[in-house]
């Protein structure tokens, strides 16, 4: 992983900011670092020599004067890269977001687009909250150490030459080293580290498995019998941990031990040459305070690497997840919205010779699916799960494009036009869709409900409650229409769920409506509810039902029921 | 180290009033203290890592003091005699921080590994005796429970020996340097005093407003987020996602104004540690100065204050970092011990060791039983009666949060009957020990586990000792033994976590197996066709009826595949008994069977 991701430099205008403000007091800071080692060296010296006070006063107040610069520097530094790590993190947290329920959509749809790699929602939200948290320390502790490393090391190294090139050379040689050592021995490591992950992981997720399994062990009368086990594992897991580290740790040994050894070298060769006379004590003091300083931000990164690393790991699954799908923008430009509902939702639907294929599969969805559905008319569409219904219906309501085949609409009274040459909000606009699982929103009652009519009143709210058959609960409520429902209405049951959502297909007042399983998972009393609820909501519209049997036919009895089956496509290719 | 059920008040053996005493004042002790108490560290490998670490970070600083010394000393070109210690001191030094800090690390995580394996022994040990296995629905908080546990590690290298290695090396340098000028030595203990204990405590007390207003600010822009990623089928589907995007956005702008507002507090410690050591290394200039013009010190000894000042501030550099880790670790102990204090699931029997008769027939009858999930919770059964014939099968179903689940889990022991009672053969099994009645009463229990082992070991668990034949009969019974055979490595087939991936309906059937293999009299099968379709579901059901020839069997389940095959069907919903009879009789009547059914 780069220490400094060009994407990041690229994308937020934060980091450029937060890179130039870095080095500014990077510069400064070693300016100070310097200007302190000679105050204290001439001071020192000075007294040595048997100056007073009233010579060595002043520099003696330049010390403190350095020391309350450099305390406000790091103050402000510090500040301005919490500053620069928030502002990166609101805009790289916002291009995620536009980016997912933008061009994402599909996948979000069906929670993952099928892929492996692609995160759930849940994995987002993490990713964009507490993940990207982790840039904090990046930009506060990493990067500043980071400058300073590239600094520091020359400033010092030519001050050192400047006053004795010996002592120079000795820290030209070894600075180098320490790069060069601590990469070979990470790679050493790194090859040992991979041999060891298995066993490694499989000792370490011991404990775990058996916490898991304890119920099944109480079962079985076993369960205290694995402590014994657990002990054993865990020795074996140390064993295996501590061979791992004695290496893992060299890289770390090495960085320390050239460090050190470096300005005990330059220390002794400094005072022997101090000794025969060939150097004056102020420079010999100048060259051993400045010498650890020249290592001293090496070390710092090389601690701090692995903690910031989570920050540009976070970074650069965000960059990931904004080039993922970026193909998959429609080639031709979109017909601008009307905002007005498209008048071919209340018209004639035709489908014909229709296939849809996802990415990465052999079997296709759907397929030579030929459909009529006219105005007005009922359409019970049955079939075994893996028919298809769920895919028809991301079709209809396009979060989904036929890979083959057509789809067209007509308004009434219309010509057939191609449905794609329909703006796709105003389609939607006159669509209501009552989904197997609907979402309910942490928001109140009446704001979930006017979900897709956020300018319906508190009038028709009720109205479509009453109508869903959700009124009678709605009320019972703590605050009824102000109740707020909690993450994933947590407060409703399964059937209270889907007759909210019905309450807010009734808002929608949208002439095609479109419902999936409406009744699945519920037991009699609610099904029955929805049942009765859903018939209202047919009543002149046209509608959608899929359903995985013809149960149904009876509840949305009527003259314009029209029964379809989907048949079970050819095994569908295992992943 | 002792085993805990030799502590005092927490053996099984203990006077369960005093016990609750006893528990009831370690509830209430610092959850960081009780960490430590649970750790309770290997004191002499632990001391040793300390030591070399306090080596470590003194040759550091000894390093700089030395070479001071040994050029002051130079300066006034003494004879190279004077020097030859210095010299070797110095380069002694230059080797010693880095080998010292080596094993120092090497000691440290040994010892914490030794004390990480024995801690999870001990939680593991009060898992096993509590059974707060209400409280394991959720995977996530396992394998929080773990990590907790694992927190440990973290506990003693990064918790608590940088505090101690810093008192040593601190100590001894403030000594030494007491030792060459006492009012440089004071300044010093002063100096390290501040930035290493109480600004870390400042930054602590500073940052706990901004923090709480972080995370309020982070809670709502998570909700917002989930919300709109979630729910955005829904948002797409009805027009709204561009108002709920806005709402996310307004909710991150809001964090950002908070954290950038906050910034200017949090980032003051910084700049005050800068400060302190500026002004320290600035005070013995002043102060050394002052003393050699007095004559009170000479040169030699100012050269190796100011510079022993200037390089001491590495022991306490790690310090500021101390303070946030023990925050996180004293989390993990809430965490923790939220599980590890939940008293036991069941009570002990009045009676010690009573055993269930081996020969007499063992009818179940459930009477009167009552079960809720605590004093506010509505009942979860709620007066069910039900009878287990010897060798018969009976079914309980009804929808998912009727109560099926609770009572297997009283069934298996996993918690007590709040009124009523279950007997077996007669006695109420609260008169049993826990493993006595399991050892009558097993089955598969809700989501089974394959734990990361070979097939012949997860299988071994209900039988110890099993011979592979035994093992290949009851994988015939539940119809598993042909994968077995098609598998690379037979029942040496590595499976669970990190091994072969089996499907929904194999772990069924291999929990099934091992079932089978326990030979119990009773057998329970809690929800045996829980995420399987249904072409699976129906094979797994006719296995199950299959195999449970000859057990009393009792099947749990919320579908009705199979029932016409089971003696008597019971259709439980909200906690209480609805209907039972024949899957005949009950098609006959009117009611949640014969609705279900029709679907």
């Amino acid at each position: 992983m780069k220490p400094l991701d060009p994407r990041l430099v690229r994308t937020a205008s934060a980091v450029r900011v937060h890179l130039a403000v870095t080095v500014v007091s990077g510069v400064l800071i070693t300016g100070l670092i310097l200007v302190q080692a000679w105050l204290l060296a001439r001071v020192i010296t000075g007294a040595w020599a048997g100056d007073g006070m009233d010579v060595l006063g002043p520099m003696i107040a330049l010390v403190a004067a350095v020391a309350l610069t450099r305390a406000l520097l790091s103050y402000l530094a510090e500040t301005s890269a919490l500053h620069s790590a928030a502002r990166t993190k609101s805009q790289l947290r916002r291009r995620l977001i536009a980016h997912v329920t933008g061009s994402g959509k599909v996948w979000l749809a069906e929670g993952g687009d099928g892929r492996d790699d692609s995160p759930k929602a849940g994995e987002l939200v993490t990713l964009a909250t507490r993940g990207l948290d982790a840039l904090d320390e990046y930009f506060s502790r990493y990067l500043p150490q980071l400058v300073l490393s590239a600094i520091v090391p020359l400033a010092v190294l030519s001050v050192v030459f400047w006053a004795d090139w010996i002592s120079g050379i000795v820290i030209l040689v070894t600075l180098p080293l320490i790069p060069v050592f601590m990469a070979l021995i990470g790679m050493h490591t790194q090859q040992r580290t991979d041999r060891q992950w298995k066993l490694l992981s499989r000792l370490g997720g011991h404990f775990l498995d058996v916490v898991e399994g304890l119920p099944t062990l109480a079962v079985f009368r076993r369960a205290k019998a694995q402590a014994a086990i657990i002990r054993e594992v865990g020795d074996d897991h140390r064993k295996a941990t501590m061979g791992t580290l004695r290496v893992a740790f060299l890289s770390a040994f090495a960085l320390e031990l050239l460090a050190t050894l470096a300005v005990a070298l330059v220390a002794v060769e400094v005072g022997l040459r101090l000794l025969g006379g060939h150097m004056d004590y102020q420079t010999a003091l100048l060259v051993l305070i400045l010498a650890p300083e020249a290592y001293l931000p090496l070390r710092e990164v090389g601690a701090r690497f692995h903690a910031s690393m989570e920050g540009v790991a976070a970074a650069d699954q965000v960059f990931t997840e904004l080039e993922r799908r970026r193909d998959e923008g429609s080639e031709r430009p979109a017909p601008a919205p009307t905002g007005r509902p498209s008048p071919t939702t209340g018209g004639d639907l035709r489908l014909s010779g229709v296939e849809v294929r996802y990415p990465g599969r052999d079997t296709p969805a759907l397929s030579d699916l030929d459909l009529t559905l006219h105005a007005g008319e009922h359409l019970l569409l049955t079939g075994p799960s893996g028919s298809g219904k769920t895919t028809l219906l991301s079709l209809l309501l396009r979060l989904r494009e036929p890979t083959e085949g057509r789809v067209e609409v007509r308004a009434p009274d219309g010509e057939w036009t191609p449905l794609r040459d329909v703006p796709v909000e105003d389609w939607r606009a006159g669509i209501a869709w009552v989904p197997q699982h609907p979402y309910l929103f942490d928001v109140s009652v009446a704001d979930n409900i006017r979900l897709g009519a956020p300018d319906a009143d508190l009038d028709r709210v009720r109205e479509a409650a009453r109508l869903a058959e959700a009124d009678g609960f709605i009320d019972a409520l703590p605050d009824g229409y102000d109740t707020r429902l909690g993450e994933r209405g947590a407060r409703l049951s399964a059937g209270q769920r889907q007759r909210i959502a019905l309450a807010r297909a009734m808002c929608r007042d949208a002439p095609l409506v479109l419902l999936d399983e409406p009744t699945a998972h519920l037991d009699p009393e609610n099904a029955t509810a929805v049942r009765t609820a859903v018939a209202r909501l047919l009543e002149g519209r046209t509608a959608v039902i899929v359903a995985h049997d013809t149960g149904w036919a009876e509840s949305v009895s009527g003259a314009r029921l029209r029964t379809a089956h989907l048949p079970l496509l050819t095994e569908r290719v295992s992943r | 180290m002792s085993a805990p059920a030799t502590r005092p008040g927490v053996g099984p053996e203990a006077d369960p009033v005093i016990e609750s005493v006893v528990a009831e004042r370690e509830r209430r002790k610092d959850p960081l203290r009780r960490m430590i108490a649970l750790a309770r560290p290997r004191s002499a490998r632990f001391a040793l890592g300390v030591l070399l670490g306090g080596a470590a970070t003194g040759s550091g600083v000894a390093l700089l003091g030395v070479a001071a010394w040994m050029l002051a000393t130079a300066a006034n070109h003494p004879s190279i005699t004077a020097l030859s210690v210095a010299v070797v001191a110095t380069r002694a030094l230059g080797v010693s921080k880095g080998v010292t800090r080596y094993l120092e690390r090497l000691v440290t995580h040994d010892a914490a590994f030794r004390t990480l394996a024995q801690v999870r022994v001990r939680v593991y040990e009060r898992l096993a005796r509590t059974e707060p296995f209400g409280r394991f629905r959720s995977g996530d908080l396992v394998s929080r429970l773990v990590n907790d546990t694992e927190a440990t590690l973290d506990l003693l290298v990064r918790g608590l020996t940088p505090p101690l290695v810093s008192v040593v090396t601190g100590g001894a340098t403030v000594l030494v340097l007491t030792v060459v000028y006492a009012p440089g030595g004071l300044l010093l203990a002063a100096g390290l005093l501040l930035a290493g204990l109480a600004v870390p405590l400042m930054a602590a007390a500073l940052n706990r407003k901004p923090g709480q207003r972080e995370a309020e600010a982070r809670g709502a822009l998570s909700t917002a987020l989930v919300d709109t990623l979630q729910g955005a089928p829904d948002l797409v589907a009805y027009g709204a996602m561009d108002r709920h995007v806005a709402r996310v956005n307004e909710a991150d702008a809001e964090l950002t104004r908070v954290a950038r507002r906050d910034a200017a507090t949090l980032g003051l410690s910084e700049g005050v540690n800068a400060l302190i050591t500026g002004l320290t290394v600035w005070g013995a200039l002043f102060l050394g100065v002052l003393a050699v013009e007095e004559g009170t010190i000479g040169p030699t000894a100012l050269a190796v204050l100011v510079l022993t000042t200037l390089a001491a501030f590495e022991i306490v550099a790690p310090l500021p970092a101390v303070a946030s880790r023990l925050g996180a670790i004293r989390a993990s102990g809430v965490r923790l011990f939220g599980v590890l204090d939940t008293p036991p699931a069941i009570a002990p029997p009045a009676q010690e060791g009573l055993e269930i008769d081996p020969d007499a027939d063992a009818p179940v009858h459930v009477r009167g039983l009552r079960v809720r999930y605590g004093p506010e919770e509505p009942w979860a059964l709620d007066g069910v009666d039900l009878e287990i014939p010897a060798g018969a099968t009976v079914a309980v179903v009804g929808p998912s949060g009727a109560g099926k689940s609770t009572l297997a889990s009283v069934l298996l022991r996993f918690r007590d009957p709040d009124e009523g009672r279950v007997e077996i053969g007669g006695t109420d099994i609260t008169a049993y020990p826990a493993d006595e009645v399991r050892r009558v009463v097993s089955g598969v229990p809700e989501d089974p586990h394959v734990f990361g082992s070979t097939l012949r070991e997860n299988l071994r668990l209900a039988k110890p000792g099993a011979e592979d034949d035994e093992l290949w009969a009851a994988l015939r019974g539940a119809r598993l033994a042909h994968d077995v055979e098609a598998m690379p490595h037979g029942l040496d087939t590595r499976v669970g976590s990190h091994g072969l991936g089996l499907s929904g309906g194999m772990v069924q059937r291999l929990a099934l197996a091992r079932a089978v293999l326990a030979a119990p009299r009773v057998l329970v099968l809690d929800e045996p066709t829980a995420h399987l379709d249904p072409d699976t579901r129906d094979a797994v059901v006719a296995d199950l009826l299959a195999a449970a020839e000859g057990f009393s069997t009792l099947l749990i389940t919320h579908d009705l595949t199979g029932l016409d095959r089971v003696d008597r069907i019971y259709v439980v919903r909200d906690g209480r008994v609805l209907q039972s009879g024949t899957h005949t009789e009950l098609l006959a009547e009117d009611g949640w069977y014969r609705d279900v059914h029709d679907r």
